[in-house]
């Protein structure tokens, strides 16, 4: 009787199937009007929906500057939550045409899991918060400590190879989830919790009284994050490099949100009229693109700076430094290869 | 016989008396069912030490319910340091609760899906409506869908025509041969799915648009991705599990065989691990190229797992039609499918709908697994909410609010089939 | 059905395949074998050609390798140097005992509940409608997270045992340390071990070992002193009195092999960020335990009830006839008989719980699907053979249950002559 049902599935999966597989990442997401893109289920300030159902964030932006790049509009993303378990095989399987999700760039999973990681959008480390009440002031001083984790990261083996190193014990507490994690943490069910230190200053920007909370001076690992793209299509890899390359020249160069529309038709510097396409070199051919994209890429959200400090920096209730991820210019990580 | 008085026996009547008052109204109910023994007054003790219990701890929590509130720094400013509940939270998501991120001009649309949806299970549910209402059930799954997701109407129509094909065919075919006929209906319905409906929809929704705007899957979410789920779950499932029960009850053995390790494989392994089947690995199974939604894929993987559970509901229900129902098909010449269909199914099915109905009420609670592959039902959702600072450290509110609908939905459903197996029963005396 | 008698003479057409009831079940079958095959072969073949596509292989030798990450609970030994296979092992030892615990616990609760729904007693009788209809139309997933927020919230931190005015303290003489982490009990310890003994995948305390068989052969003795106790009584008419022995043959040889081996009680105490020493029961643990007994005693609630049920009222009202009491009335007259109808759906409910035990990864608890199927996958990449594995030992754990349910099933059946 409901058996009807089938059809409605049926018409789905018909106008659900994906091209065929031999189209370009490009040309599927062109002709489909829409980018795929993966985020986490919530971090604040790099990935969570508003209350209006907006996708907002330090990662979001990223993809929303590939959109734009790409088709013309940062609107015209699908974000797509993944958890930590799901996320890599979301992107393997062509769900998702990008992955910006806190994503640490590590050999096996360029190698092994067959992944092009396009460039790093936060340097960023493991670290420790604790409670100041503890009085702690050192990870070597952990010995015993109860330690919160967020499961399915790459934290929980860089903490027990730590510990190893530094011939200490602990007491693991996976959590799934880092709303979960925070509230294991706050009621003192664990002494320690462990993540990247832009999560934990995240973390920390939403507690009651932030004050009482430390971060330790020790990072543990190196943790680039960046946005990462399957194995097999460079061009596509190649557009999400640029694009991201893109917004830190646009910030070295000092194109804003706000003076793009006045550069782009023209100025002095030859680099910056080639990044808006206001000379005759066509970089966007170069990539299977039109020759504004990287000014459509940049007015979507302003330059990387303009992001940053959007979504995490220090004006925000996160409160991030720049840090490493301050421009190169400035004694940070933050480069960008020449355009030309 | 004189008129001599016997002294000791009482020539009028005495005025009632009063029965002792332990043994009238409250005092004696008091008595008989709550301190009839030590044991039993014990155990009234008990009872009321825990329902004191909760009034102290839990009653100055509702009390001071804030209603009025944007954030809960927001509550704890108006508490003052007291306990008290912060239903702001709720106010101020609901809607994504119930939802997820659904268009909010378009809410008409899951909310009148709903209630057509209650429509079409009635006649199923309630045997005393018109069998006419029938045929709405019938259609309402291509209106469901064409309501929630939108687009255009005509490819719901032209995928609902399948079936009149695949029933034309049928009867065209049916003077030849009963296979015969089977074969062509699904061969005719298949091509018409594949071939035609499809570019047919394109032609007609050009001449003649009939559409809603559009809405993606990845924004369904809260009780509404519990019901769709749910729901969709059951219907197919029903079909698949009667031929699982048929087949396992089959005298070919390896049919039976093939069908009894479907079904307990399917039973065997835990619901999750076929979640993370279809987020994991379903992709790798279908031709290259191949990409369902998640949300299509779930509703793959949760059919194939309420249908084993639906085989051995539906078995039971055959297991209890008493043996002279078979005879009797066979004693009147009917071959296997029509004996099925005209004489065994009708009861079986009938026997099995409060065995349905449970089923129901467990896949439902089942479908907020799904938060562990991302999809946001209501749990997922209350962790959404939880990571904004607005509303970072609430807790009981959310899974208060979610339990109580859940709670509401589940128990409305299981006093139904409590109610049907009652009726069910004297049916059988 | 029915099969026509045989025609004489007729020799074999192509069309008796179908249209011959003798020979069309086999038609029947291999076309179904065929598409089954079919259809099988299909979804290999696809697994086959996206495995190539994406360049990768199906390979176990991960299991090999080593796994690099901690597991909080392990029974047997493992270090973050052991291999993902041993990982695997821990995670299944983790999730049979969760789900042996909450079997026992759900059990115990179940019967209860049911038994007391149908009680006299008005508050009662109501008190278990409420328990059981709340706790049966919740989803289990939220009870796990609510009972584990509880745990958190509303137990205190190890922090607040510190100081010269702790805001919390020891329970039971200051042996069992109740905090947000975990519950810390006092432990076994033997003044003079006697080594261990390693079996391979686990090392067993030979102190332990004996113990054990000190507590057998108890146990042997016990039932031969009842069996002996009983013959007396059948052959004399008088049973002897026991009970001084048999407490003796229980407590004494266990008491004189514990002083001898020195056994003390180790007790939990503050030391760093923690309590040390004791046992340590931890919150994930307790969480998950308390909220499969408590979901899976609802329903085990409600079959115990419609077990009872369904015992004929003239039995009961035979055995109050006899002069027993209710109690007595219901130990011995309607529960065995009500067992009967109890066991079926009570080993579904031990296949739920056992099934149910996967969600622990709402509360971090370190079973079979959060090391191979959670941590090992996601750190190798190995899906398919990960989650193959996982599945393959639930079903495995499944079917020995039903098995050995079902074993036990037909031996308490009402034998019928």
């Amino acid at each position: 009787m409901k058996k009807t049902v089938f059809v409605g599935a049926m018409a789905a999966a018909t106008t659900l199937v994906a091209g065929a597989a031999s189209a370009t990442v490009l040309e599927e997401v062109q002709g489909r009007g829409e980018l795929h893109c993966g985020v986490s289920t919530g971090v604040n300030g790099f990935s969570a929906p508003d209350s209006t159902g907006e996708w907002q964030g330090f990662d979001v932006a990223i993809c929303r500057a590939v959109a734009a790049a790409v088709l013309g509009d940062p609107n015209k993303v699908k974000f797509t939550s993944t958890t930590g378990q799901t996320r890599f095989s979301a992107l393997a399987s062509g769900e998702i045409d990008i992955l910006t999700r806190n994503t640490t760039w590590t050999m096996s999973r360029d190698a092994d899991l067959k992944f092009s990681f396009a460039g790093v959008n936060y340097y960023d480390g493991q670290g420790f918060m604790v409670n100041k009440a503890l009085g702690v002031s050192s990870a070597k001083e952990l010995d015993g400590a109860t330690v919160c984790i967020q499961t399915g990261t790459t934290t929980e083996l860089n903490l027990a190879d730590y510990f190893k190193a530094n011939n200490m014990t602990y007491e693991p507490v996976p959590i799934e989830t880092n709303a979960e994690a925070q509230q294991q943490y706050l009621a003192g069910a664990c002494d320690v919790y462990t993540t990247d230190a832009s999560g934990l200053a995240a973390t920390r920007a939403t507690f009651a009284d932030p004050e009482n909370h430390a971060v330790l001076p020790e990072i543990i690992s190196k943790e680039p994050l960046g946005p990462l793209v399957a194995h097999g299509d460079d061009q596509w890899g190649d557009i999400v490099r640029w694009t991201m390359n893109a917004l830190v020249a646009a910030e070295e160069l000092g194109i804003t949100s706000a003076n793009i529309e006045e550069l782009s038709k023209g100025t002095a510097n030859p680099e910056i009229n080639r990044i808006l396409g206001a000379s005759d070199d066509d970089l966007g051919a170069m990539i299977g693109l039109d020759k504004e994209w990287a000014k459509r890429a940049i007015s979507a959200g302003g330059n990387y700076g303009e992001i940053f400090a959007a979504n995490i920096g220090e004006s925000t209730p996160i409160g991030l430094a720049r840090g490493l991820n301050a421009l190169w210019t400035q004694g940070g990580l933050q480069y960008s290869p020449p355009f030309r | 016989m004189s008129d001599k008085m016997i002294s000791f026996v009482r020539t009028e009547m005495l005025p009632e008396q009063t029965p002792p008052s332990s043994q009238v109204g409250a005092m004696r109910w008091v008595r008989e069912n709550l301190f009839s023994g030590p044991v039993n007054t014990l155990l009234t003790l008990l009872g009321i030490a825990v329902l004191y219990f909760l009034a102290v701890h839990l009653g100055p929590w509702f009390k001071n319910s804030i209603w009025n509130a944007d954030s809960l720094a927001e509550c704890r400013e108006i508490l003052a340091g007291q306990s008290g509940a912060c239903w702001g939270v709720i106010k101020d998501r609901w809607h994504q609760l119930i939802f997820g991120f659904y268009p909010a001009e378009e809410y008409w649309r899951p909310t009148i899906t709903f209630f057509l949806m209650l429509v079409a299970i009635a006649p199923v549910l309630f045997g005393g409506l018109p069998r006419k209402m029938m045929w709405f059930s019938a259609i309402f799954p291509a209106l469901a869908f064409w309501l929630l997701w939108g687009g255009s109407i005509w490819y719901s129509v032209f995928a609902m025509l399948g079936f009149v094909v695949a029933y034309v065919a049928f009867r065209a075919l049916q003077q030849v041969s009963g296979v015969v006929a089977v074969v062509g209906a699904v061969v005719a319905a298949v091509i018409w799915w594949l071939l035609l409906a499809g570019p047919l929809g394109d032609l007609v929704a050009s001449v003649v648009p009939v559409a809603l705007p559009y809405i993606r899957s990845d924004d369904f979410g809260g009780f509404m991705i519990s019901i769709i789920i749910g729901v969709t779950g059951i219907a197919l499932s029903l079909p698949i599990g009667i031929l699982l029960a048929l087949g396992r009850q089959s005298d070919m053995p390896l049919v039976r065989w093939i069908c009894v390790g479907f079904i307990e494989f399917i039973r065997g392994v835990p619901l999750i691990t076929l979640l993370f089947t279809a987020s994991l690995l379903l992709n790798y199974f279908l031709p290259p190229g191949t990409n369902f939604d998640i949300i299509l894929r779930v509703i793959i993987m949760v059919t194939l797992f309420a249908a084993a559970y639906m085989a051995e509901v539906v078995r039971g229900g055959f297991a209890a039609l008493p043996r002279g129902q078979y005879e009797a098909a066979d004693a009147l010449g009917l071959d296997y499918w029509k004996a099925q269909r005209l004489i065994l199914l009708p009861q079986a099915l009938k026997i099995s709908i409060p065995g349905i109905v449970n089923t129901f009420i467990g896949l439902f609670k089942d479908t907020t697994l799904v938060v562990f592959i991302g999809i946001l039902d209501p749990i997922g959702l209350s962790n959404a909410i939880r990571a904004d600072s607005n509303w970072n450290g609430i807790i009981w509110e959310l899974y208060a609010f979610i339990a109580l609908c859940f709670f509401l939905f589940c128990f409305g459903m299981s006093r139904y089939s409590q109610y049907l197996e009652g009726k069910l029963k004297t049916d059988h005396r | 059905m029915a099969t026509s008698s045989e025609i004489p003479g007729a020799s074999f057409r192509l069309s008796m395949l179908i249209y011959d009831t003798r020979y069309r079940s086999i038609t029947i079958q291999i076309v179904f074998l065929f598409l089954f095959m079919a259809g099988f072969a299909w979804l290999v073949d696809n697994t086959l050609t996206n495995l190539a596509e994406k360049g990768k292989d199906i390979d176990f030798s991960f299991l090999g390798m080593r796994a690099g990450y901690d597991i909080n609970q392990r029974l047997v030994d493992y270090t973050n140097d052991s291999s993902h296979l041993r990982a695997w092992i821990v995670g299944l030892l983790n999730t049979l005992v969760l789900a042996f615990c909450a079997c026992v616990t759900a059990t115990v609760i179940g019967v209860i509940a049911g038994v007391l729904r149908l009680s006299k007693n008005w508050i009662v009788s109501k008190l278990m409608t409420v328990y059981v209809e709340l706790f049966r139309n919740v989803p289990l997933l939220l009870w796990i997270i609510v009972i584990f927020a509880v745990l958190t919230e509303v137990t205190p931190a190890p922090n607040a045992f510190r100081g010269e005015t702790p805001s919390a303290s020891m329970l039971l003489f200051d042996s069992v340390a109740v905090t947000n982490r975990g519950t810390y009990i006092p432990s076994l310890l033997f003044g003079r071990s006697l080594g261990d003994v390693n079996l391979g995948l686990i090392t067993v305390s030979t102190n332990y070992f004996i113990l054990l068989l000190v507590l057998i052969g108890s146990i042997w003795g016990y039932r031969k002193l009842q069996s002996d106790a009983l013959k007396q009584q059948e052959a004399t008419g008088i049973r002897p009195t026991t009970w001084w022995k048999s407490l003796l043959i229980l407590t004494l040889p266990l008491t004189i092999a514990l002083m001898a081996m020195g056994a003390h009680l180790e007790y939990p105490a503050l030391k760093g960020f923690n309590f040390q020493g004791g046992g340590y029961i931890r919150n994930s643990f307790i969480a998950m335990w308390l909220a499969l007994t408590v979901y899976t005693g609802a329903f085990i609630a409600e079959n115990v009830r419609s077990g009872i049920l369904a015992v004929s009222r003239g039995q009961s009202e035979a055995a109050f006839a006899l002069g027993l009491r209710p109690g007595r009335t219901m130990s011995l007259v309607v529960l065995p008989q009500a067992l009967r109808v109890i066991i079926p759906p009570l080993i579904s409910q031990y296949l739920n719980i056992t099934k149910n035990t996967s969600l622990a990864l709402a509360v971090g608890y370190m079973d079979l699907r959060a090391t191979l199927g959670g941590i090992t996958l996601n750190q190798t990449g190995r899906e398919l053979e990960s989650m193959l594995l996982m599945m393959l030992t639930y079903l495995v754990i499944s079917l020995v249950i039903s098995g050995g349910m079902n074993v036990y099933n037909s031996a308490v059946k009402l034998k019928e002559r």
